[in-house]
């Protein structure tokens, strides 16, 4: 057991627990924050992305003890912004959305993008998907939309 | 006038998905739920001489057979396969006991002392346990062969698939009183119900299912969650307290069904003016350790053995073998992705033998409105194949890449494939199994309420539902609500499989949507139920694969053109191509949904996804192993539909969910084979494979 503080949702908060822990079950279980989601526990499929100072991140593979003094973001904050409003009606207008599972982690992985980038060609978008599992859209709409934002919200990013 | 309805909408699950809110079965809280997690078998085939289940501490509980009230079997077909392993067991990772508890590393610790005596018995991996055995005949198929001009004759091969829905099969549930509720990742909620019912062997009000947001499902939780479901009721039972049964990755991708592989032999008689006069087919599907739905899924196969053709003569067998694997089941295409790969393949060895351009030797054969089936039933609509097929060759320039590609020989090639998919239950199966039950309740201020068992796993079916029914009323959208299936309050509108939601379920939301358009009064509560009945023109005789098997067909081309690197023999989809008579689509932005999903699975099971069971045991145990599609494996797609309206169902449409995956493996394979100069026989053509077939493969 150890203490761990970090900003989450621009909150500062405190966790005594486990620094083995994922950062996946802190979030959901402790914060009860269940807009992330576990689809394969190792990694790949990127369900369970949130921002650690504005990087995408696998919180499933991140580990208590490493997010010491850092800045989490999880969807659930990032949907109050102006940001997200553009992603959402894009991914909507597109149709970016079948199941949805993955779905809040490709928004996150959106924001990380277009915040780097925020005219990036079809094969960056590609390149920043490639983290991201989708079984169902077979994602060309997903990068359609991504295009649809970076368009419809020029100069938020 | 009204909108056309296929104007596509905002889909109303949109904002609740994106933004995180949407609740799946691990986002739903339940005060106190305690954890479950199952202990199995590790050994592949051999019986239980004893278990022993270390002490338990306080507040944790190991459940097995012997805690089963009603029947240990899960119901599927055959009930063949035990909730909880008894003596014999089957298949690795084949469920004995859950170990529930409050904590999950207690329970884990509790399974890894759990000791196990077996003793072994030789595993049977070949076919020497066959469990079904169908065959038919259609014309004279022995006169044809004996009186034929030429004879071909070959096999064809499949691998295993799996789901990979990215949430992991789960599922949770609580009782009060004697009355259980499950909440499950599920796509049939009655499968799960009527099962539960024999697993308890109590009465039907003291069972409730419910399905929350669904993270893809894809056959995949067709009927696996049955099994869950059975666990869990029976856990519940004995210990009174709401639990949690949740899969992670690797135990779903270990001990979940899979697409069968197939072995597929076919033989054809060709006349002396290259025509196809009689096809005779073997069929062999491995069921894995239980039988499950497989038979269903071998007759699927068998009733499309001809493919989008129409000929005379036919005879077709098929089987079942049960090994000690682990079990398959659904998955999008059900039987259908095996037979179309091999009849597609077949045709375009036959005509490349036979020195003739291989689309022009099928287009010869295509079935038209008013041929008989392979099961000598009728084509009754229209069959639009040969404006699809135009189309299809226009938007891709199909003819004039395919010969370039031919003669610059750059490890380029062009493939196409023909298909069709039944709509529906096979024959009377949706009069004398399902009998579909759907309702409509309107309340006071106009709301209308569609109570159906229908699943939105991804497909969009909450939002196209709504669609016709605010269309049929005349009324805002904002005016239809389409609650998550619960069996307390939903009729029976059957399972959410077969292409069957918006054709069979959707005609008759229509048709309930008119009757309580036709007495509409403002403000008046109206309840309108509606039941399935079969048009009287559908006969069929299962005993004999005889008569109409489907009463509607969807058909589809699809195009692609691949490139095979020199060095590394990886295959690169460069475009794609689809054009689908689908009857009518009830939302444009919902169908190219599932054209471009569908086809991705479709063109990776054709070459990338590679699943091997060695020995028992599948080797690739999770994501990393498995490769599926990531956005870098994909190339544009451009699909195009043509409207062919069919009577039966809702504003014309037919089904659509299943077509879009069947004609990506074979389109996939013939470009491969276009581009390397050799046969493909065996999918998935991974690079290994390209490399033998360049080294050693026929031309």
């Amino acid at each position: 057991m150890a203490i761990v503080k970090f900003t989450l949702n621009h909150q500062p908060v405190t966790v005594q627990s486990d620094l083995n822990r994922r950062l996946l079950d802190v979030i959901r279980n402790d914060f009860n924050l269940k807009g992330l989601k576990e689809g394969c526990g190792e990694g790949e499929c990127g369900a369970c992305a949130v921002l650690i100072n504005h990087e995408i991140v696998n919180s499933c593979l991140f580990v208590l003890a490493n997010v010491e003094g850092k800045e989490v973001i999880t969807i659930e904050e990032f949907a109050k912004t102006k940001r997200f409003t553009v992603i959402k009606e894009a991914f909507a207008k597109m149709g970016a959305v079948q199941c949805g599972f993955c779905t809040p982690g490709m928004v996150i992985a959106t924001e990380s993008l277009l915040h780097k980038n925020p005219h990036p060609t079809e094969m960056e978008i590609k390149v920043a998907l490639s983290g991201n599992l989708c079984r169902c859209t077979g994602y060309n709409m997903i990068v359609e939309a991504i295009q649809e934002a970076a368009k419809a919200g020029e100069g938020l990013w | 006038m009204q909108k056309d309805i296929s104007i596509s909408v905002n889909k109303i699950d949109n904002y609740e998905k994106i933004s995180g809110c949407a609740k799946y079965v691990n986002d739903v809280q339940i005060e106190g739920a305690l954890y479950a997690k199952t202990f199995r078998s590790p050994i592949i085939s051999g019986e239980i001489v004893s278990i022993t289940v270390p002490k338990l501490p306080d507040g944790y509980f190991a459940v097995d057979y012997r805690d089963v009230p009603g029947k240990n079997g899960v119901k599927i077909i055959k009930d063949d396969m035990p909730i909880f392993a008894e003596k014999i067991l089957r298949y690795f990772g084949e469920p004995i006991l859950l170990i529930v508890g409050p904590q999950k590393s207690v329970v884990q610790s509790l399974i890894n002392k759990i000791i196990l005596e077996t003793k072994l018995i030789e595993p049977i991996y070949d076919e020497s346990n066959i469990a079904i055995n169908y065959h038919y005949e259609k014309g004279n198929p022995q006169n044809a062969f004996s009186s034929a001009n030429r004879i071909f004759e070959y096999t064809y091969q499949t691998g295993y698939q799996e789901q990979a829905y990215i949430e992991p099969q789960g599922m949770i549930g609580y009782s009060e009183g004697d009355k259980i509720t499950l909440i499950g990742s599920i796509q049939c909620p009655y499968y799960v119900k009527n099962a539960v019912l024999l697993a308890l062997g109590c009465s039907s009000e003291q069972v409730r299912i419910i399905q929350p947001a669904v993270g893809g499902a894809f056959g995949g939780k067709e009927e696996f969650p049955s099994l869950m479901g059975c666990q869990l009721a029976v856990a519940i039972n004995k210990i009174h307290k709401p639990i949690r049964l949740i899969y992670e990755r690797e135990e779903d991708i270990e001990v979940t069904t899979k697409r069968h592989p197939a072995i597929i032999r076919m033989k054809a008689a060709v006349d002396s003016d290259n025509s196809l006069v009689a096809i005779s087919s073997d069929i062999r599907l491995d069921g894995g350790a239980y039988l499950g739905l497989s038979n269903v899924v071998l007759s699927r196969a068998m009733i499309a053995t001809t493919g989008a053709y129409t000929i005379p003569n036919v005879d077709c067998s098929g089987i079942v073998y049960l090994t000690n694997t682990v079990p398959n089941g659904a998955f999008r295409g059900f039987g259908a992705p095996q037979i179309f790969y091999a009849v597609e393949m077949f045709l375009n060895h036959i005509a490349k033998d036979l020195g003739i351009d291989p689309l022009d030797f099928k287009m010869k054969h295509l079935a038209k409105q008013g041929d008989l089936t392979s099961t000598s039933g009728t084509f009754r609509d229209p069959i639009l194949m040969n404006d699809l097929i135009k189309r299809a060759l226009e938007i891709s320039d199909y003819r004039r890449k395919s010969q370039k590609y031919k003669l610059e020989n750059q490890l380029r090639g062009m493939g196409i494939s023909l298909f069709f998919h039944g709509c529906g239950f096979t024959g009377s199966g949706e009069a004398t199994i399902i009998k579909a039950q759907v309702k409509l309740h309107k309340d006071e201020q106009d709301n209308v309420d569609i109570l159906i068992a229908a699943v939105d796993m991804g497909q969009g079916v909450r939002t196209t539902m709504s669609k016709i029914v605010a269309h049929t009323l005349g009324i805002p959208m904002d005016k239809v609500r389409f609650p998550y299936p619960d069996t307390d309050f939903v009729p029976d509108s059957g399972p959410t499989v077969a292409s069957r939601t918006t054709m069979i379920v959707g005609g008759l939301v229509a048709k309930a949507a008119q009757k309580m358009h036709d007495r509409w009064q403002n403000g008046v509560a109206d309840t309108v139920i509606e039941q399935y009945v079969q048009p009287d023109y559908i006969v069929w005789d299962e005993a004999t694969f005889h008569g109409d098997a489907y009463p509607a067909y969807s058909w589809g081309v699809n195009i692609v053109d691949v490139s095979v690197d020199k060095v590394t023999n990886q295959v690169t989809l460069e475009e794609a191509w689809s054009v689908y008579d689908l009857g009518k689509a009830i939302d444009d932005l919902v169908i190219k949904g599932q054209a471009e999903g569908g086809i991705t699975q479709g063109f990776a099971y054709g070459y990338l996804e590679n699943m091997e069971v060695k020995n028992g045991k599948v080797r690739q145990k999770n994501m990393t192993d498995y490769i599926i599609p990531t956005a870098l494996d994909t190339t544009k797609i451009t699909t195009e539909l043509i409207d062919n309206p069919h009577a039966g169902g809702p504003y014309g449409a037919k089904g659509a969910g299943e077509l879009t995956l069947i004609g990506g493996a074979p389109a996939v394979a013939m470009a491969i084979e276009n581009a390397i100069f050799r046969r493909v026989h065996n999918i998935p053509v991974t690079p290994e494979s390209i490399m033998e077939l360049i080294e050693y493969g026929n031309r």
